[in-house]
């Protein structure tokens, strides 16, 4: 049944003698924007990787509706669930449209020729990312964000169930992470896509989160609803920060306020 | 704004305007290649009328054109073609797996490798024929395989690679510099074979195992020419479209390395023919589809005319590499430069 369930139980993964995950369990739910927040090398890329399949996992599964993903061949899982890594290659010279297009690999075999139904969903991608007007326009001509927005097209064509991104919106200035977080949540919506993400930024993972996932040491330390994750105490554990929280009063989720050791005028009021 | 419809289009529109400049370059390096073959047939020390040419071809005999054509140009001509296109093909496959024109398997020591065990088979073995083949294509394998472990730390890194593999070249131009010197008798053209690449006395009966090569192996690089591409936007970027990475790339290193090992074992390591493919076709076509075809094609017409320039069009004669040599030193030194500019790891 197809329900994409993104499931992973007890996995535990590395690079060489280095084990980063040990043990998470993680249950993406389907239709939904997760957002995983975490200090530096506490295993989330390493989730995202294993999770679709660059990196195979020392124990535990990853299971998608139910099969696991490291036994699926690798062009079926990738019509399924799409990856946008966090600094992906454009090659010297390439055009949008070109670019946009090699999204659609794995609908192709070695042989098949292109057809009216891939053309559709490049331009489909191009549409939903309001790219296609830079559709003639080399990669390196391109800003920071139509660069990532034509990333994230390249993903769409791949027509997917399931995105995964590594760090979306890191190098660009924050109008642009408003407006590709703003573009994901639409994709989100409309489509149906389940969104999985990776990002730095506490309070924008908050605002953008059905579901908020915090990872310490390689296991996954707390998740649920952004409000009942992000709270001091837990900010405290994961980070080691001391912090306030209060309430956004334009989206009313949780902000995030660091407490350093300097610039205080009613910290020891509190 | 614009609409879906209006979008989808668009996109037709100009993919098929990317399809027909690589369909139309396609044609002019095919069109530049046939020019080149037909004049190496008819030009060289004297002339041969086109007509005359063509009689020879049909197997007639012709006083005074038959052994000129039959036995000097046309074996010449029909090695320059496959050494070529094997090298172009060759070269610009690994540049494109490893994403670096550094990468070239003349550069990185494969070359050498094949070179190294045709040399040791003729001099010390005194071997001839599909042995020495045999010999430079699991040697060159070898080497590969070589640099690939020297270079492994948590994965293989291009730039690693490239630096081991210069190191590697470097004892292999010795090694062959060595056998050549204690070679003794050995003339001196013979020697340069092995040392810049030459088609020199040539013969017709080398072609067959070389277009064999190139018609499997070069088929078996063809068939994962797409998942290049994929690989071009990086590693993990085409795992996640679906491209088994680590098969794809041994796929292409090892019919990359035969085909390439093939006619190193009968022409020598034609010096940078395989480095400058790659770049020279992509300046030409530009990003559309892959590089491999014209790559094989530019490859061919660079051992074609380098070998008639170092022929005819210069005081004395020289062979093939040293034309060819004479080119790619200062691009190589360029993608150094420019390289160091932009502070780019190579």
């Amino acid at each position: 049944m197809i329900t994409n369930s993104l499931v992973a139980s007890q996995l535990s993964a590395g690079y060489g003698d280095n084990i980063i995950l040990d043990g998470l369990d993680l249950a993406v739910p389907p239709g939904k924007i997760t957002t995983i927040v975490g200090a530096n090398a506490s295993g989330k890329s390493t989730l995202l990787r294993t999770m679709s399949r660059l990196i195979s996992p020392r124990h535990g599964h990853v299971l998608l509706d139910g099969k696991s993903i490291h036994r699926t061949p690798s062009r079926e899982l990738a019509r399924r669930l799409g990856l946008l890594p966090q600094s992906p290659i454009a090659p010297e010279g390439i055009v949008v449209a070109d670019l946009v297009s090699r999204g659609r690999h794995p609908h192709h075999g070695t042989f098949s020729r292109w057809t009216a139904k891939d053309d559709e969903a490049v331009a489909a991608a191009l549409t939903a990312t309001k790219t296609a007007e830079l559709a003639e326009r080399p990669m390196e001509e391109l800003s920071g964000g139509q660069r990532q927005r034509v990333w994230i097209a390249m993903a769409l064509a791949q027509q997917t169930e399931i995105l995964l991104l590594d760090e979306p919106t890191t190098f660009l200035d924050i109008s642009h992470q408003v407006e590709v977080l703003d573009l994901l949540t639409d994709l989100n919506r409309t489509r149906g896509t389940t969104i999985v993400m990776v990002l730095h930024d506490l309070n924008l993972a908050a605002r953008y989160a059905d579901y908020l996932v915090a990872m310490a040491e390689g296991r996954l330390h707390v998740s649920g609803k952004p409000e009942d994750v992000l709270t001091e105490e837990n900010v405290r554990q994961v980070f080691g920060l001391e912090s306030r929280i209060i309430t956004d009063p334009t989206s009313d989720r949780p902000i995030m306020l660091p407490i350093g050791r300097h610039r205080m005028t009613t910290g020891q009021a509190r | 704004m614009t609409t879906l419809s209006s979008t989808t289009g668009s996109i037709v529109g100009s993919r098929r305007h990317r399809a027909r400049r690589r369909h139309v370059v396609i044609a002019v390096l095919l069109i530049l290649l046939a020019a080149f073959f037909a004049l190496t047939l008819s030009l060289g020390q004297s002339f041969t009328p086109p007509g005359e040419v063509i009689r020879v071809l049909l197997g007639e005999q012709v006083p005074g054109a038959s052994f000129t054509v039959e036995q000097l140009r046309l074996p010449r001509a029909v090695l320059s073609v496959l050494a070529g296109l094997s090298f172009g093909l060759g070269g610009a496959a690994f540049q494109i797996m490893l994403r670096n024109p550094l990468a070239s398997p003349d550069i990185i020591g494969i070359n050498w490798g094949a070179s190294a065990a045709a040399v040791f088979a003729i001099v010390v073995l005194s071997l001839k024929g599909p042995a020495v083949s045999i010999l430079a294509v699991t040697s060159g394998l070898g080497v590969a395989l070589l640099i690939y472990v020297l270079s492994f730390r948590n994965g293989v890194a291009g730039t690693r690679l490239i630096l081991v593999g210069i190191g590697v070249s470097a004892m292999l131009e010795s090694f062959i510099a060595y056998i050549l010197s204690n070679a003794p008798a050995w003339n001196l053209q013979e020697a340069m074979r092995w040392l810049t690449g030459s088609v020199n006395g040539a013969q017709l009966d080398q072609a067959p195992p070389l277009l064999l090569a190139l018609a499997v192996l070069g088929g078996l690089l063809l068939s994962q020419a797409r998942n290049l591409e994929a690989l071009r936007l990086g590693d993990d970027t085409a795992a996640a479209l679906g491209v088994g990475v680590a098969r794809t790339r041994i796929i292409v290193i090892v019919s990359a390395v035969g085909v390439i090992a093939f006619a190193t074992a009968v022409t020598g390591p034609i010096a940078f023919v395989a480095f400058l493919s790659g770049p020279i076709a992509a300046r030409t076509i530009g990003n559309n589809g892959s590089l491999l075809i014209p790559a094989a094609l530019v490859g061919a017409l660079l051992v074609l005319a380098g070998d008639y320039c170092g022929q005819f069009l210069l005081p004395s004669r020289y062979p093939v590499g040293v034309i060819t040599g004479a080119l790619g030193a200062p691009y190589l030194i360029f993608l150094i430069v420019r390289a160091n500019r932009s502070g780019a790891s190579l």
